[in-house]
């Protein structure tokens, strides 16, 4: 079964511990700035929320590239950015109606979560399991998807998309 | 069942692998016009900077793509179509008889009715054929001429600046991108260029290329109606794109900027579709409309072959949205960006660094955007005009902080 993240904003007290982990591993740098998942501060609540892309099943990041650089990980189910064959376009990062895939100036291209190949720093540096890596039926992600769905172009009336 | 696609861009490729996979019994032959494998065009100015070869541009890299797909590629120019006879009629000669036939023939550059443009060294940026022919040309500290500054002229900017030549810009309209960015942000553009050395016409025409005949490298002479003249080694021509709708007439398919396509991408013929560039469709914000943009052609493509194959599925609308980065400024524009009647708008702008951003609302949904110098998140403007997402409070607080979007987003989207 495919794993995902599930995210439990009631539980994140804003320590940045995930977007630390995130921009180390995947950009060798301790810069949230960098980070894959960032954590929204909502100050006049006092409430804090991670953030990082779904791995949508519609993956407008990867239909709307034009070189075929983001594909689909079989094993995680992550869609992944290949450094070789993105050119900076950046048509991905307004194409993605979560703005989850955001351009790097420094290397001209891309970047997005890849679930860290299957495990992501973000949850195992969650100190209050804010962030968890579980199978993705059981992850509360559904009113996300559903709002996804809603920005689907084709929508048979499902809900789901009819095919790719 | 024979599915004909006319075009291998976006629109057309993806077409091809939606109906082969929804209807794996139906054969699907898919027309490219160019000797290549099918590519994008929009990779282009990438070769030139470097980044990727000619291969980088193809469409879909894997080995054996189409033909495991079970999709035949065949090299051919549509010359007419016969829809009494189901037949698609090739230059030289050929055909192909369709059972449903999807038009995907994307768009052509526009070449104004300025003489010389047939002049050895004046190019438009099309065709890998084109690109070759500016490689051949746009060496360093080259004298180079580009013909228009809207969305297409702009990648080429940067490639061309990438390239280290010595770029001359000239756009008939007031300000760059004119029809993306509004004065603010195209002035900032211009602004921005200028700075880094490039000289920048705006509200100027050119009004004759002329051989220049003179013993450098420089064999062109390009007027300006400002009176100045600009010689050049290379000339650049990007002044506009026009739908490749041309070959239809006779058919009987209505056309107006483009083929005219209902919310199932079907034209006014039947079992004739049409996706991408040439379509003009139902616009998400009302009325039907060319976009001429990435997204809406493989939006179109899909959603095309998916009604083809006879899965009822109706499309809610093509959204406009770019985003383009010139020589290093970032700009995206999304939806109504102009705003106007019936609309209210909350700008943020700080010309010392170039940041600026333009939020658009009809009551309290967001309805259009753009921005210069902001490249995080913005996606979930998308998100938020095409969920047309009712901001409630948050409506107060972005007129008066524009730049909280993200926060906008994430409370209605996630929290």
């Amino acid at each position: 079964m495919l794993k995902a993240l599930n995210i439990d904003p009631g539980k994140c007290t804003g320590c940045l511990q995930c977007e630390l982990a995130c921009s180390y591993e995947n950009e060798g740098l301790f810069n949230p700035a960098k980070s894959r998942i960032k954590v929204f501060n909502f100050h006049d609540q006092g409430r804090f929320v991670p953030y990082t892309c779904t791995q949508c099943d519609e993956a407008w990041c990867m239909h709307a590239c034009p070189v075929d650089a983001i594909t689909v990980n079989r094993a995680t189910g992550a869609k992944e950015v290949n450094d070789n064959l993105c050119v900076g376009c950046k048509v991905c990062t307004i194409a993605c109606p979560f703005g989850t895939v955001n351009y790097n100036s420094a290397t001209g291209k891309v970047i997005k979560c890849d679930l860290c190949g299957g495990d992501p720093e973000c949850a195992k540096a969650c100190p209050t399991d804010a962030i968890t890596y579980v199978d993705a039926d059981w992850t509360g992600l559904d009113k996300m998807r559903q709002w996804a769905a809603k920005t689907d172009a084709g929508n048979t009336g499902t809900g789901q998309q009819a095919a790719h | 069942m024979t599915y004909v696609i006319i075009g291998a861009g976006p629109a057309g490729v993806v077409a091809a692998e939606t109906l082969a996979k929804t209807d794996p019994s139906g054969d699907v032959v898919l027309i490219g016009g160019e000797p290549e494998a099918p590519y994008s065009r929009m990779a282009i100015p990438y070769v030139l900077t470097g980044i990727i070869d000619h291969g980088g541009t193809h469409l879909r890299k894997a080995i054996g793509h189409y033909e495991n797909r079970g999709i035949t590629l065949r090299q051919a120019r549509a010359e007419r179509v016969d829809p009494a006879a189901k037949t698609v009629h090739l230059e030289g000669g050929g055909s192909q008889a369709y059972d449903k036939l999807l038009i995907a023939t994307g768009a052509r550059p526009i070449k104004p009715p300025v003489p010389g443009l047939d002049l050895p060294g004046v190019h438009h940026c099309w065709t890998l054929a084109d690109c070759r022919e500016i490689e051949k040309l746009a060496h360093k500290d080259a004298h180079v001429v580009l013909m228009g500054a809207g969305f297409i002229g702009c990648i080429i900017l940067e490639s061309l600046v990438e390239r280290g030549v010595k770029l001359a810009v000239v756009e008939a309209q007031d300000r760059m991108v004119p029809r993306m960015m509004n004065e603010t942000a195209g002035n900032l553009i211009k602004d921005w260029c200028q700075a880094k050395g490039i000289d920048v016409h705006t509200g100027t025409m050119v009004t004759q290329i002329a051989d220049r005949a003179a013993g450098d490298e420089d064999k062109l002479l390009v007027d300006l109606d400002s009176g100045k003249q600009l010689p050049a080694h290379l000339v650049v021509v990007a002044a506009g794109v026009k739908s490749n709708i041309d070959f239809l007439d006779g058919t009987g398919i209505d056309t107006g900027d483009g083929i005219l396509v209902d919310d199932h991408l079907r034209t006014s013929v039947t079992d004739i579709y049409a996706a991408g560039d040439c379509a003009q469709g139902p616009d998400f914000g009302g009325g039907f409309n060319v976009h001429a943009i990435q997204p809406t052609s493989t939006e179109h493509g899909r959603i095309a072959a998916l009604n083809m194959a006879g899965r009822d599925t109706p499309y809610q609308g093509s959204l406009n949205m770019n985003v383009l980065d010139t020589a290093g400024l970032i700009s995206t524009s999304f939806g109504d960006w102009q705003g106007g009647a019936g609309t209210e708008s909350a700008e943020v702008l700080d010309a010392a660094t170039f940041k600026y951003l333009r939020l658009n609302f009809k009551d309290d949904v967001l309805v259009g955007a753009l921005s210069l110098g902001r490249t995080d998140h913005m996606g979930v403007v998308r998100g938020l005009i095409q969920n047309r997402t009712p901001l409630g409070p948050w409506k107060d607080k972005l007129m008066a902080e524009p730049h909280r979007i993200m926060d906008a987003y994430v409370a209605h989207a996630y929290a």
